[in-house]
């Protein structure tokens, strides 16, 4: 199963579901990680984690422990960008 | 610029009798998605005429101010909390509904609402904009940054917009002050309200629906997104590299550090000495007695407890405010986070933390920028073991005092400066190991991940910041003001009854003798164990003002002035207290919560006695379990 964490950074990937506690998931949902959403990994921060991530124009940082709860599209069709 | 309506909804209705804002005040909601430019517009639309609060019961800030430049005055704009959407999973989400919904007590019903929008980002902003749209208050939907946008190839047509929404829109720009004409025509319409005509907008029961209608408005709207800020990118590539990321960072944390331990600490120490000047030139038009004595000894000397952490406040801020205003501030945050998860705390405690060095207070203040509250309250509870500069003056005379001139390592480092930095570490231990404590214990909270938006670099503006300094200025002032003086005046009276009338007239007692003197040998048992006599404890009860009047009470207490004849003073401390004591005293101050500055602003910032009380308890514990086992060593090894 893949899932965000994988993304390398410059990859983009399609969002397939977040499997978060409710509260968590609507959050990101309203910042637009919401199933079909295009997602990139455009940094890292120097130690590794977190990683920034970009949706709908808006630039979020997750830690890995989110990011490996949100399940990506299998394909990799979205690697060039 | 555009201005549009598809409907004449707005009516400002008289107001309902009894309402706490006054007869003829009406109110206006200020509501926007984090990052949207919302405090910008809000200073713009208010200018120097705000005020800040609490909302009752709750952490939230609460921002309102009268309007200016609209045309009447008597609109009061209430800024909301920044939030994503009206889902009530946090606390600024149900104070904006609270508010909107006119259930927040306290607070009227607004009679319109101002929704600002990043026209950059506009297809995720609109989001926020069905659920405010369908609280059914008339409202206007600002598209923000709109000079931005169609600078960068962005476009849409607010006509178009306005009909989907049902609400009129304009382009408005808060940095540049453009397009807010039409806020004005907005606020000063005479509309009757027309329930015919009353929009409705689809039901949006969830995240998902609500994305995929913005996402359908946005693209019938005409909307086409601006190219995505290339600049922040490749600034952030400098950054956040691997390599100048973290280099750049400690230099700013670096300098932010130096700057406010150099400058703002000389600065404080001037204007101490300024003030204390100023006190003893005016009350030498009071007769020399009680009276000169209470307003010198006792509330200016309060007063000037308080107003000597100013110059540092100040520059703490100016600094926070620049880094924040430039959208840095969120960058430190994600490179210090894999740091800060350790002690089970994110990022943006990192800054906060780092003040403290300088002063506790400034520091606690800055928490504000960290949203989710258990963190925000876990590092308002560790923030006070961070060395503060005023332990410095209280180390530093029981150094010079006790420790030997030993140097090691052929006079690169020597005994006392060991004993210095062991004392920072110490505190910073403490901070940590409490901290860890904290969040897996009674403020876990494991379900609210890290999640921070990285905003797009931007200019700060002089007008931004300076406003913030005046209001961090004001709350500090406001705030702990009234405590330290009334405690500060409570201490005075303490050490001048009980009084006695002799041949003499009435007299005060020695310090000794007074009811804080008579403390100070009621609690000598307690302190005994730790190496302390009563004049220590007399120190102690009174260093709970501010750490360093301990230095001042001891030179009293000594019968000698620290100022002039601090060799004397060391000498009779020497000779007084045993070397197992004073080593336990510096560990007692290096937990010690003594500080009514800090237990003010805590008392505020948590909005509850709660928590300083058991941050108080706490600390106290720990310095006199660490100051008790000290002792003991100490005497053991070297007694």
């Amino acid at each position: 199963m893949r899932v965000l964490s994988d993304l390398e950074v410059g990859e983009t990937g399609v969002l397939v579901a977040l499997d978060l506690p409710p509260g968590v998931q609507n959050h990101l949902m309203y910042m637009g990680f919401v199933p079909d959403a295009r997602v990139k990994a455009v940094h890292r921060a120097p130690a590794g984690d977190p990683t920034v991530y970009s949706v709908d124009g808006m630039e979020i940082a997750l830690r890995r422990e989110t990011a490996q709860s949100i399940r990506m599209q299998e394909n990799q069709s979205g690697a060039a960008e | 610029m555009s201005e549009c309506c598809a409907q004449p909804v707005l009516e400002l209705p008289a107001r309902p009798s009894g309402s706490k804002a006054g007869e003829s005040l009406h109110t206006v909601a200020l509501i926007g998605p984090p990052n949207s430019g919302k405090s910008t517009l809000f200073n713009r639309l208010t200018g120097l005429r705000q005020k800040v609060a609490n909302y009752p019961g709750v952490t939230v800030e609460q921002r309102m101010g009268l309007m200016a430049g609209i045309g009447r005055n008597d609109l009061v704009l209430i800024d909301l909390p920044g939030i994503y959407s009206l889902d009530p999973y946090s606390e600024d989400a149900r104070v904006s509904i609270d508010v909107l919904e006119g259930h927040m007590p306290g607070t009227p019903k607004p009679d319109a609402v101002l929704l600002v929008l990043d026209s950059l980002h506009l297809t995720r902003q609109l989001m926020l904009a069905a659920p405010v749209l369908q609280i059914g208050l008339p409202t206007m939907v600002l598209l923000n940054m709109s000079d931005l946008m169609e600078a960068r190839g962005g476009e849409v047509n607010p006509l178009r917009l306005a009909q989907e929404l049902g609400a009129p829109v304009a382009l408005v720009s808060a940095a540049k002050g453009t397009g807010l004409e039409a806020v004005k025509l907005f606020l000063n319409r005479q509309g009757k309200s027309q329930e015919a005509e009353q929009f409705t907008l689809p039901v949006l029961g969830n995240a998902m629906s609500t994305h995929r209608w913005a996402a359908q408005v946005s693209s019938r709207t005409g909307y086409k997104a601006p190219l995505s800020a290339q600049a922040t990118r490749r600034v952030d590539s400098v950054l956040l590299h691997p390599v100048w990321g973290p280099l750049l960072f400690l230099a700013v944390v670096f300098g932010v550090f130096e700057v406010v331990f150099s400058i703002g600490q000389p600065l404080s120490d001037g204007l101490g000495d300024l003030l204390a000047h100023f006190g003893s030139y005016a009350t030498n038009f009071l007769p020399d007695g009680w009276l000169r004595s209470l307003v010198l000894d006792g509330a200016w000397k309060g007063v000037t407890s308080v107003l000597v952490f100013l110059p540092q406040i100040l520059l703490l801020f100016l600094f926070i405010g620049i880094l924040e205003d430039t959208g840095y501030l969120a960058r430190a945050a994600l490179i210090a986070d894999r740091v800060m998860r350790v002690i089970g705390l994110n990022g943006k405690a990192f800054i906060p933390l780092l003040s403290a060095y300088a002063c506790a207070v400034p520091a606690i203040m800055a928490t504000r920028t960290i949203e989710n509250r258990r963190d925000r309250f876990a590092t308002i509870l560790v923030t006070p073991f961070m060395t503060c500069s005023a332990r410095l003056p209280v180390y530093m005379l029981l150094i010079a005092a006790f420790i030997p001139n030993i140097s090691f390592a052929g006079g690169l480092i020597g005994l006392k400066t060991i004993v210095m930095l062991s004392l920072y570490l110490l505190g910073f231990l403490a901070a940590l190991a409490t901290a860890r404590l904290l969040k897996s214990s009674i403020l876990k909270s494991s379900e609210t991940p890290f999640i921070l938006e990285l905003p797009q670099y931007r200019m700060p503006t002089l007008r931004g910041i300076g406003l913030r300094l005046m209001d961090r200025a004001r709350v500090f002032l406001t705030q702990a003001g009234t405590v330290i003086l009334s405690v500060t005046l409570g201490l005075w009276v303490l050490a001048h009854l009980p009084i006695t009338f002799g041949a003499g007239g009435m007299r005060t007692p020695e310090l000794a003798e007074s009811v804080i003197g008579r403390l100070g040998h009621f609690i000598e048992p307690a302190i005994a164990p730790l190496g302390f006599n009563w004049k220590i404890g007399i120190g102690l009860l009174s260093s709970v003002l501010a750490r360093e009047v301990m230095v001042g009470t001891m030179g009293t207490l000594y019968g000698a002035d620290p100022e002039t004849q601090s060799l004397s003073l060391h000498t009779a401390l020497h000779h007084d207290l045993p070397l197992g004591g004073a080593v336990a005293l510096m560990v007692f101050f290096a937990f010690a919560m003594q500080c009514t500055s800090t237990i003010a602003v805590v008392r505020r910032e948590t909005n509850s006695w709660k928590w300083p009380l058991l941050q108080f308890v706490y600390m106290l514990v720990l310095a006199y379990g660490a100051a008790f086992f000290t002792n003991w060593a100490v005497t053991a090894i070297w007694g």
